[in-house]
């Protein structure tokens, strides 16, 4: 019982200690140069050491209350872990040295104040208002929302490229069998860099300039600099979305009521229509009730000066933007598509004939037998897959798309010269990014695993 | 449908008589498509504009319907109706594929083979409408070399044949080095590379002038750094696996907080941090060569993602194989060597083919980092002045070579997987 309180104490003050070290820094803080140098490195790891101490005695506590034990010797168990954390802690050590030691000849202090400094450059696609007078801080949420903005686009044409691929390629239909494969063996074996550079620089380059465009239906025109469509021009716009918030609330408390009733006492309420019902009555309150009105920005032709021409109004789509979301939903949906043809494949056929025997039709086979059963196999790769997206967008970088490697880990870094800091919170957003789609998926994963039962 | 099934039913003479319209439909369908959308000559004017539209549509699919049938008698017939022609929305998919093939195929060949460009030295030469291929003839030497001096393009050349002819090695010995062979390929082999490319290609000694890395380039250098982190990524992978896999608390969670580490951050800020942050972590008077520095953080990136795989193949394996080789008094090294990994690697060859493959798809990277490789070299081309305006044959021409390399891996991937599949 003693081994077990020692070692949770220890868990308690490496705790301590690190949370002590993010807010107030070391608690070991000497001013001494032979100590800065040499020992400092090791002392930033010091909740580490706690923790490996308090999980020895918590291992000794457990090996002595139950009757198992270490496999082999305790000398056996303990000395190749040692030796291994002791590896990796020099070698951090070693680079931590030379890092102060480096940061110290070039008189650039660790930490990141540089965030609220002006960033005085302009970023040529923002969602948000920006311009050169906010700080680094804005600038980093500039280039996360362009990052995400283009991971969401890409993510949702490359599942339905995707899908329709991957069910392709199990068509009987030969010629599209055959197209399908084509387009998987063609576009997976081309490095998406090229892919990337090919759509940025050959393919949309051939566009016309502003001044040749003909409209696509009515009003859209896909020039060189860019695709112009109308836009929506609100008054009390977030009126409007509050509605909707609103809206889909209410639709998703009435789908659970009537779950409940229909489990309950049986009763089938029509919740498509009244849910497509409320879902369309109270946007339409909100333009009749709450002065929310809309107009429609179209995109016009202007003269700059005798040779140059632009558009004025409506929405643009940069070229860039286009480049990169056709790439990488074009490349990633070759995967998707495998997913979703092993899922389907993975499905044992007696599924399928036991379908066809009670009379379904291939379309209801499809959709009510194979595909509930294939997401469950579907799934986790293709989390994988929109991980890779994701990742893939710092691509941006290459053709000027300013996303959050162009803007703060490019002209950001070389404008502060803060690679170390800007470098750990450029990596440490993508994790971020990655973990929350992985919990997300894995979320979604137990909830069509559960439904199977 | 009753109606239906009766009107297709075959009836000798009248499903003559439908095969014989239906086939002329068809004709009609594909002639008038062609008239109109590659030659511009529109013969039905006169419908209304949709109508006008979709009239080949409209036609193929009144001609598929009329040659649909069960059994015809016909073999070639039979096989077009069962494969391609079985349902109405089946025919309209088979005719709108039909009509993207004419639509795409010819202009493509025409703009790279027909009408393209192969003679000539300069830009002026290029008169065709199609692809000026001379772009790449002329700057090829540079597309595979880069910026390496032209008189020792020989250094690099013999570089390659000697580690391809040491990488065959490994089927010339008999049964007794066999043995070896792993030990080969994972530690003398990479060593044997290293020293080849270092005095061969980087020169400096044996009266071979010195060429420093800044002006390798082109394909070459993809295949370097391809190679090198292709080598160097197995073994970290493996260990890795096993590290996850071991039953010590330490090495587990270090080899799990390094995978994920890897795996959550795209390859571009790797690339940054070996090139821009990791200078800052050596001493002064320590110079690793950018290009060093780039093949190692490739090699760590790419470790990570083998080592999933292995732990795939790894946690795949029955319980009975690490019993057994317990059993028999193996210690945990000799177990993984000789019971364990044979098999688990077995396992794994497609996801392991399938992570050289993105391997191979990174390297272009590189240029990110100042590293001209062979795309890098095509962008830089692109903007000599001399050459403007050729992007389209620079890039079609890099998506050519890099779909055979890749293609020719996946395929070997594939039949290695054939290969061993038979064994189990």
């Amino acid at each position: 019982m003693n081994t077990k309180i020692i070692s949770y104490s220890f868990f308690a003050i490496a705790l301590l200690d690190l949370l002590y070290k993010i807010f107030f820094g070391s608690i070991f803080d000497f001013d001494n140069d032979f100590y800065y140098q040499y020992i400092k490195p090791f002392v930033t790891f010091s909740p580490f050491y706690l923790i490996a101490i308090g999980a020895v005695f918590l291992k000794e506590y457990k090996v002595r209350n139950t009757v198992e034990i270490y496999g082999t010797s305790r000398f056996n168990y303990y000395t190749p872990q040692f030796l291994v954390f002791l590896f990796t802690i020099l070698v951090f050590v070693y680079f931590i040295y030379n890092a102060q030691i480096n940061m110290d000849t070039r008189g650039i202090e660790f930490g990141f104040h540089f965030l609220k400094y002006e960033s005085s450059f302009d970023v040529n696609f923002s969602l948000i208002d920006y311009d050169g007078s906010d700080s680094y801080a804005r600038v980093y949420l500039v280039g996360l929302l362009n990052t995400l903005l283009v991971a969401f686009t890409g993510i949702i044409f490359c599942t339905i490229i995707g899908v329709i691929i991957g069910v392709s390629r199990l068509s009987p239909n030969y010629l599209i069998r055959k197209t399908a494969t084509a387009y998987v063996e063609f576009f997976r074996n081309i490095p998406l860099v090229v892919q990337i550079f090919f759509w940025y620089f050959a393919a949309l380059r051939t566009m016309p300039l502003p001044e040749n465009t003909s409209p696509i239906l009515g009003s859209i025109f896909m020039s060189i600099k860019g695709l112009y469509t109308p836009a929506f021009v609100w008054t009390n716009l977030d009126f409007f979305i509050y509605s909707i918030i609103l809206a889909s609330i209410i639709v998703i408390l009435f789908k659970i009521y009537s779950t409940k009733l229909r489990e309950n006492v049986g009763k089938h309420l029509p919740v498509l229509y009244i849910s497509v019902i409320i879902l369309l009555l109270l946007p339409i309150l909100s333009f009749l009730l709450g002065g929310v009105k809309t107009e429609i920005d179209y995109p016009i032709i202007k003269k700059l000066s005798e040779t140059s021409y632009t558009f004025e109004g409506g929405m643009r789509i940069p070229p860039e933007f286009m480049a990169l979301v056709l790439s990488l939903s074009l490349y990633t949906a070759t995967f998707v598509a495998e997913n979703v043809r092993a899922g389907i494949q993975g499905i044992n056929k007696g599924q399928k004939e036991a379908a066809a025997s009670i009379g379904l039709n291939r379309k209801q086979i499809l959709n009510l037998i194979i595909m509930p059963q294939a997401l469950r196999i579907i799934i986790p790769p293709t989390t994988n897959q929109y991980l890779n997206l994701t990742k893939n967008s710092s691509l941006a970088a290459l053709i000027a798309y300013p996303d959050l490697v162009l803007v703060f880990a490019g002209t950001a870094l070389m404008q502060t010269g803060r690679a170390i800091e800007i470098l750990m919170i450029v990596m440490f957003t993508y994790l971020s990014i990655s973990l929350f789609i992985s919990v997300l998926m894995n979320w979604y994963n137990k909830k069509i695993a559960i439904l199977e039962k | 449908m009753i109606k239906l099934s009766k009107f297709t039913k075959v009836k000798k003479e009248n499903y003559l008589r439908n095969l014989s319209f239906g086939l002329i439909l068809i004709f009609l369908c594909i002639t008038d498509f062609i008239l109109k959308f590659s030659l511009n000559i529109n013969f039905t004017n006169f419908l209304p504009n949709i109508l006008n539209l979709f009239f080949p549509l409209i036609l193929g699919v009144i001609g598929l319907y009329l040659i649909r049938a069960e059994y015809s008698g016909i073999k070639l017939l039979d096989t077009l109706n069962k494969n391609i022609n079985t349902s109405n929305f089946n025919a309209i998919l088979t005719l709108l594929i039909i009509f993207l093939i004419i639509l795409v195929i010819p202009p493509s060949l025409d703009w790279l083979i027909i009408n393209a460009n192969f003679t000539g030295e300069t830009k002026e030469e290029c008169i065709n409408d199609g692809a000026c291929w001379t772009f790449v003839k002329v700057w090829l030497r540079r597309f595979i070399y880069g910026m390496y001096p032209d008189q020792f393009h020989w250094r690099i050349n013999t570089a390659f044949i000697v580690l391809l002819a040491l990488a065959f090695v490994g089927y010339i010995p008999g049964k007794k080095l066999k043995k070896l062979l792993p030990l080969y390929y994972v530690i003398i082999y990479p060593i044997i590379a290293f020293l080849v490319i270092y005095y061969l290609i980087s020169g400096g000694s044996f009266g071979l002038e010195w060429i420093d890395t800044g002006s390798w380039g082109g394909l070459s250098l993809t295949f370097i750094v391809a190679f090198f982190c292709l080598i160097f990524c197995f073994p970290i992978g493996v260990v890795l696996a096993l590290a996850r896999r071991s039953p010590l608390p330490t090495t587990r969670y270090i080899a799990v907080g390094f995978i994920e580490f890897w795996r959550g951050v795209p390859l571009i800020t790797v690339l940054f941090m070996a090139s821009v942050m990791f200078p800052m972590f050596l001493p002064d008077d320590l110079f690793i060569d950018k290009l060093i520095r780039v093949i190692i953080a490739i090699s760590l990136f790419e470790a990570a993602y083998v080592a999933e795989v292995v732990r795939g193949g790894l946690q795949a394996l029955p319980r009975g194989q690490y019993d057994a080789a317990k059993s028999l008094g193996m210690g945990y090294w000799k177990m993984h060597i000789f019971v364990i990994l044979p098999q688990a690697l077995k396992f794994v060859i497609p996801g392991i083919a399938n992570t050289f493959l993105a391997l191979v798809k990174d390297t272009p990277l590189i240029f990110v980092v100042g590293l001209a490789d062979f795309v890098g070299m095509i962008t830089m081309a692109k903007a000599n002045p001399q050459w403007l305006g050729f992007v389209m044959e620079g890039y079609v021409f890099a998506s050519i070579v890099f779909w055979i390399i890749c293609y020719a891996m996946s395929r070997y991937s594939y039949n290695l997987e054939e290969k061993y599949k038979t064994e189990r």
